[in-house]
């Protein structure tokens, strides 16, 4: 029989990394992630895995490079300003071809910023963040549920693609309790580790490495990188729609911004009002085709973030002039309501339905 | 009959080093590998190299080697080390990748007493990126930050990383070697055998740090740097056990 059980994002994140067969968890503190490292430094011991508070964020994902190398499924989690500090490394996990799984569980920003949600890592999760043409690949959970199922999916995708896989999170999504089903890890058929280190005995010595200084040997590794991304966009991209068919405009939001805008569309579709929501779950791959299929003249699009419009700019370029795109946000931790999001689509839909709110 | 009294050892791969004329790296991957033969644990060694003058260090050490960003070795050691216990995992360090940019690392991972073997080369100066004041330099040496020698109200000092870490707990054998004669170099590979045995014995952290000449970036001849090891450099940096935890259980 299938049970719903209730736990804070957070732990759900970390009891589901556990059950995909985590077993090297490294982080250093940061609101509001706490609950991350505070869960597994316990829940590691039990299975037998290794937890590690590190010196700092540096170190902690360093570490994670390093399990990863000797062919440990692998974990880190962070915050906006912690996630900052990683980037050197994620650079050098993407370019060494090492699979790992980091959480950032966005709090606002630019600086210290504060300890609200907030969704302004948008471009540093999947433009690059690091140095050099890589790409990771990004999931935008909205609910409980898909914190357990996408964190479970990420260490697979990390195996598959050998790529280190984002789950992008906020401060609400972090820290609020919701029932969901705790679904069974199956693991599916992935390709042997070959390629790691854990000692040469009975074949040739591997090396991990990103340094290439031969004439044209870092073209070619990034020629292959380039092939895995486009795979990746061929094959990873998940969004969601609600409403599509007959809506004028199209709210297109990620994440808890979704779930707040998706409160609001379905009230105002009870209103007659033609509204939709198309979701991205995956951020990289971005749902370009997706968007652009359910575009025309006669549509209009609203993207609503808790930024100043950075996925925005995905959306543009996806729809490509086809549909007129507005945008609607909150920065600096102000989270969305949905009474701003009814009042925004309310002044930019055509009321000649007459509905009384 | 012939006698094979001189070879190249296993975890050595048939690769010519490209170091410069006089440089004390090509020795001690050289010492390294015959301790690691010596052990016969090649076949579950795993090398971390530094970014610097060694970042080839994979090109020449036959057993698994990893490259990491600059600094982080102790923390990829420990990730590796935590997860395989059962391998024996060495960092390959220069002044600028442990006792500048790394520091954090190298002084948390010994405070850990994470179970593994830090080889610490310091040649008193970036040598890869062309000769920069490290951290080590010592005082009016010329680098090319440092044209008119280091001075230490604008530049600090020269930093002594074995007897730092020798204050921290967590750590079990910190030495300091040379490899400039032919007894200090047989002083060296003792203290990299130790290294390697401590960690076979679960008894924790080591670092052996190794005073190593750098012809090309104090500009002098190879001849020169050696005796400069000896006149000089060892004077602020004195060679000796610094710390040996087990040294009675021996």
């Amino acid at each position: 029989m299938k049970t719903r059980i209730l736990m804070k994002g957070n732990e759900a994140i970390a009891e589901a990394a556990v059950r995909a067969g985590c077993r090297f968890y490294a982080g250093y503190p940061i609101t509001p992630q706490n609950e991350i490292p505070e869960y597994l430094s316990w829940r590691m011991l039990e299975v037998g895995g290794v937890f590690i508070q590190a010196e700092s964020e540096l170190a902690a994902i360093n570490m994670v490079y390093g399990a990863s190398a000797a062919g440990i499924r692998a974990m880190t989690s962070s915050s906006s300003p912690g996630i900052s500090l990683k980037q050197e490394a994620i650079s050098f996990l993407a370019g060494a071809e090492l699979p790992c799984v980091i959480v950032n569980m966005q709090r606002g920003g630019p600086g210290l910023g504060n300890i609200s949600a907030s969704q302004a890592d948008y471009f540093q999760a999947v433009k690059g963040g690091g140095h050099g043409d890589y790409k990771i690949i990004v999931y935008a959970p909205y609910s409980v549920q898909e914190l357990w199922d996408l964190t479970i999916l990420a260490f697979d995708k990390a195996d598959e693609y050998r790529t280190p896989v984002m789950i992008l999170g906020d401060a609400i999504i972090g820290q609020m309790m919701e029932p969901f089903y705790p679904t069974d890890y199956k693991k599916p058929e992935l390709p042997d580790k070959d390629w790691i280190i854990d000692g040469c005995e009975g074949r040739l010595p591997h090396v991990i490495k990103t340094l290439y200084m031969g004439d044209g040997e870092l073209e070619m590794m990034n020629n292959k990188l380039q092939k895995k991304y486009k795979n990746i966009k061929n094959k990873e991209v998940i969004s969601e729609g609600h409403f599509i068919d007959d809506a004028e405009l199209i709210v297109v939001a990620f994440g808890i911004a979704a779930r707040i805008a998706l409160s609001s569309v379905i009230k105002l579709r009870r209103k007659g009002i033609k509204v939709g929501l198309f979701r991205p779950v995956t951020l990289f791959p971005f749902p370009e085709n997706e968007l652009f299929l359910i575009s025309d003249e006669n549509k209009r699009f609203l993207v609503v973030e808790m930024n100043a419009g950075q996925m925005l700019e995905d959306v543009k370029l996806a729809i490509n002039g086809r549909s007129e795109v507005l945008f609607y946000g909150r920065t600096g931790g102000m989270v969305v309501s949905p009474e701003e999001i009814d009042k925004k689509i309310l002044s930019l839909i055509d009321l000649k339905c007459n509905v009384k709110m | 009959m012939k006698k094979i009294v001189f070879k190249r050892p296993e975890s050595l791969k048939k690769e010519p080093f490209r170091y410069c004329p006089g440089c004390g790296h090509s020795l001690i991957h050289r010492l390294i590998a015959e301790c690691i033969d010596s052990f016969g644990i090649r076949g579950k060694t795993i090398g971390i190299a530094p970014v610097g003058c060694a970042v080839f260090a994979y090109d020449y050490f036959n057993i698994d080697m990893i490259e990491c960003a600059h600094g982080r070795p102790p923390a990829v050691a420990t990730g590796i080390k935590r997860t395989r216990p059962d391998k024996i995992v060495f960092s390959y360090q220069g002044d600028g990748d442990l006792a500048a940019i790394g520091t954090a690392e190298i002084i948390h991972a010994a405070n850990r007493g994470e179970n593994i073997s830090v080889f610490f080369i310091n040649n008193a100066n970036y040598g890869m990126t062309g000769g920069q004041m490290a951290p080590t330099t010592l005082l009016e040496q010329y680098t090319s930050t440092t044209r008119s020698g280091r001075k230490p109200e604008i530049h600090g000092y020269p930093l002594r990383i074995a007897e730092l870490l020798s204050t921290i707990e967590g750590t079990s054998f910190v030495i300091r070697t040379a490899v400039n004669s032919h007894k200090n170099l047989m002083n060296t590979k003792r203290a990299i055998e130790k290294a390697f045995r401590y960690q076979i014995e679960d008894r924790g952290f080591s670092l052996v740090e190794i005073l190593s000449q750098c012809p090309v970036g104090w500009k002098m001849s190879p001849e020169d740097s050696l005796k400069w090891v000896d006149e000089t450099m060892s004077k602020i940096f004195p060679l000796g056990v610094y710390k040996d935890k087990f040294k009675e259980a021996d």
